[in-house]
């Protein structure tokens, strides 16, 4: 989009975006917005050719964001970003695959690839933007909404535990789990920098506002009211024990890199293996490539 | 363009349906498979990930069918022949990625070895029952292609068909195999590399500045670019404009789904494939496909040794089914007659196009093993004196 | 409101000035620049943009350090710091 005045210069987000679908669809006050400046500080950061980097998404509201971003990108189908993903990384390892979507995309409908895809280690970096609600359709629960929270499906206040999403990711064997707000813009940029630099199956929970739904049912008052409220209740633990990162209903919000480990992934995992078996009958998959590259 | 030599296992081999099928993915240059184990259908999975190390490619089990689909519309956008296998329930949890193959234009091949169903039904034995789900089941309006394979040398044939089609029209193509073909052990001939013909997707030759992904060319098939290569695709299951963004109207709609459909139709000629016997002057044209048809040879032979002009088509495409075909020997034949494992599914579009001009006998099976060869005789002789079951 | 002490070399230090762009038409009125500059150089300004939005505006242009901080935290893309360089004249 052109700017009124002839003199001003491009914003820096506008290299990565795509600018002819601008402006998106976040209502006012949504925090999704503040993670996709955070994600592009951090690609921009990110020593790999551009060309080499996808984004998917599945639905929902961080599901547009993948329809945002100038790199590959796919919008894909409720709850499979992160297969889709594999696919595209086993079939091209040369590739830094990114899944981007939302807390109900990625841990209900795709909790059963979530899981898996850590455990297999496989080599993506899984930014998951945690709204406590499915905001696209409605502000319905999802398995995040904490206990007595109210939404459209639990009108009288949900009677279910949620997850904890860096336990979740740490005992599934992700290499590493941290978990920001949207307020935390520089550390959550470092968080996506370092991500995108590890191996395996990394993992980023952005806990972000959502004012149309999830406050507004709360009566939290807007985003910024829910800002307000991450900068007094937030907590830097650096290395706590995932055990402990539960998030009750506007209570304390503990945030930090919890897990930075190493694992072989999926595609190392392979190549040892059949290395073990073949011997040098066996071409080391994805490697060649990399060397001509080189 | 001939296919890679790496991954052909050229002579003469003793192999199940399942075994061949992994061997033509592998001579058709598939690189990727992602799959979860459902019998009867696992037997390709099990070949494909023994022989994929030393071939040049990868294989992941999925922790579901779900995962396994998508995973195979993934791989195809990174440039590889793509492909999964399952059967029944497997086929049904993949019927939402499928979907959105269609929508997304992506080559890749879903083999089912089709079992009895509904539901879990009957794991270990033949149907021909998934023919409409094939065709349909996922949501909304698109076209696919199906081919139906009657031995394990066919099973070989069509699989490397299969990824031609995908490529060419950047398409969900499904292989309807059967119980019975799957584990059927036959010879199977792999002719040399040299001698395959292979096809691939074709790339656009237009600057990433110039190229939109989802303008179509004369085919109506659109030019590809996989991702990687700096033309910043974007792609969604949403319906979408020649840029690949979304766009949230009538007309887009109207736009898409129409080209999805005709892409296919309108090709109709290029991508049927039948085989015909004896039908210029038959007063009976049996019809079938997958084990069926061979079931009906016997009383196909019974029926002409009692002096019945009777012909015979086999399916390989089933879908598209061959309308304009249909329609010309509906004017001379007085009766179709047709078999499948099934209570009436590829014959209700028969009856369609033969649109009451003359008889259509069905000759239903609800599955678990094939037909009594009597019972496709008994249908034949009936049509023979224009009795209407 | 400080707690801490003057540094020693504050006088060394050269605090760095940015120059600030809103894209006024992109704006959703959400004010978390407004909120979270540490220099309170921003308010609503009370015109709408086209959408219907009261976006930021400047009051303290001079006072802007160049944190970045509205740019990282803007939902909208619709405001950017650039660096101002102090010694030649923008033209």
């Amino acid at each position: 989009m052109a700017t009124k005045n002839n003199n001003v210069p491009e914003h820096p987000m506008e290299r990565l975006l795509r600018m002819d679908r601008i402006p998106h669809i976040w209502c006012p006050t949504c925090g999704i917005g503040t993670a996709v400046s955070c994600f592009i500080s951090a690609i921009d950061k990110f020593k790999h050719p551009h060309e080499k980097i996808a984004v998917v998404s599945g639905i929902g509201c961080t599901g547009r964001v993948a329809g945002y971003i100038k790199l590959d990108s796919f919008h894909t189908t409720h709850g499979r970003a992160i297969p889709f993903a594999t696919g595209l990384k086993l079939a091209n390892p040369d590739l830094k695959v990114v899944v981007f979507s939302g807390d109900g995309d990625l841990i209900s409908i795709g909790g059963n690839h979530f899981i898996h895809a850590a455990r297999r280690n496989t080599d993506i970096t899984v930014v998951c933007v945690n709204n406590f609600i499915y905001a696209m359709t409605g502000g319905q629960c999802a398995p995040t909404t904490p206990l007595t929270a109210n939404s459209s499906t639990t009108p009288y206040g949900n009677h279910e535990r949620p997850f904890n999403l860096p336990l979740l990711a740490s005992s599934c064997g992700a290499v590493y789990v941290a978990r920001w707000t949207s307020l935390h813009i520089r550390r959550l940029t470092n968080s996506m920098h370092e991500a995108l630099n590890k191996p395996g199956f990394s993992f980023v929970e952005v806990v972000a506002p959502c004012s149309t739904l999830y406050a507004r049912r709360n009566r939290l008052g807007t985003g910024l009211d829910l800002l307000k409220f991450y900068h007094d209740s937030s907590e830097i633990c650096h290395g706590a024990d995932p055990t402990e990162l539960d998030i009750a209903f506007q209570d304390k919000i503990k945030v930090g890199k919890f897990i930075d480990r190493e694992r072989p992934t999926f595609i190392d995992a392979w190549n040892d293996n059949m290395k073990k078996k073949f011997g040098d009958k066996f071409d080391p998959y994805g490697e060649k490539k990399a060397k001509k590259a080189a | 363009m001939k296919t890679d030599p790496k991954g052909v296992l050229t002579g003469e081999h003793y192999l199940d349906g399942d075994h061949a099928c992994a061997e033509g993915a592998l001579a058709a240059g598939c690189r990727f498979f992602a799959g979860y184990p459902i019998t009867p259908s696992t037997e390709v999975a099990e070949r494909f990930c023994s022989r994929i190390p030393l071939v040049g490619g990868i294989f992941i089990q999925m922790e579901d069918e779900l995962g396994s689909m998508a995973a195979v519309v993934g791989a195809s956008w990174s440039g590889k022949k793509s492909m999964t296998v399952t059967s029944g329930p497997g086929f049904s949890l993949m019927m939402e990625n499928i979907g959105l193959a269609a929508m997304m234009e992506t080559p890749c091949v879903v083999v089912n070895v089709q079992r009895g169903g509904p539901s879990t039904g009957l794991p270990t034995m033949v149907g021909q029952a998934d023919m409409m789900q094939a065709r349909w089941g996922s949501h909304g309006d698109y076209e696919i292609i199906a081919l139906s394979p009657a031995s394990p040398q066919e099973s070989f044939d069509y699989t490397i068909f299969a990824f031609n089609f995908a490529e060419k029209y950047r398409v969900p193509v499904m292989v309807m195999m059967d119980e019975c073909v799957g584990h059927m052990t036959e010879k199977v001939v792999i002719p040399p590399a040299g001698k395959i013909d292979v096809a691939y997707r074709t790339m656009t030759t237009l600057s990433p500045d110039k190229y939109l992904p989802y303008v179509p060319e004369k085919n109506l098939v659109p030019d590809m670019m996989p991702v990687g290569e700096g033309y910043n695709i974007h792609s969604t299951g949403l319906t979408h404009d020649e840029r690949g963004y979304p766009v949230m109207s009538p007309d887009a709609q109207d736009k898409i789904v129409n080209r999805l459909v005709d892409k296919i139709n309108k090709n109709a000629d290029d991508i049927i494939m039948i085989e015909e016997e004896d039908t210029e002057d038959a007063d009976i044209i049996v019809m079938a496909y997958g084990i069926t048809s061979r079931v009906t040879m016997p009383a196909i032979f019974e029926a002409r040794k009692k002096g019945l002009k009777v012909g015979f088509i086999k399916l390989i495409t089933v879908w598209p089914f061959p309308e304009k075909r249909i329609k010309q020997l509906a004017k001379t034949a007085k009766a179709f007659v047709m078999p499948e494992i099934n209570l009436g599914q590829v014959v209700l579009e028969l009856e369609r196009i033969v649109a009451g001009k003359t008889k259509v006998y069905h000759v239903p099976h609800a599955g678990g093993w094939v037909h009594d060869p009597a019972d496709i005789y008994k249908a034949i002789e009936e049509a023979a004196n224009g009795n209407k079951k | 409101m400080q707690f801490w002490r003057k540094p020693l070399d504050a006088d060394k230090i050269k605090v760095p000035h940015g120059e600030i762009h809103i894209v006024r038409d992109r704006c959703k009125g959400c004010g978390f620049c407004v909120e979270y500059c540490p220099k309170d150089v921003l308010v609503l300004s009370e015109e709408f943009n086209t959408k219907g939005y009261h976006p930021p505006e400047a009051v303290k242009a001079d006072d802007c350090v160049h944190c970045q901080l509205c740019e990282m935290l803007c939902p909208e893309f619709a405001i950017f710091v650039t660096l101002k360089d102090e010694e030649s004249v923008e033209a």
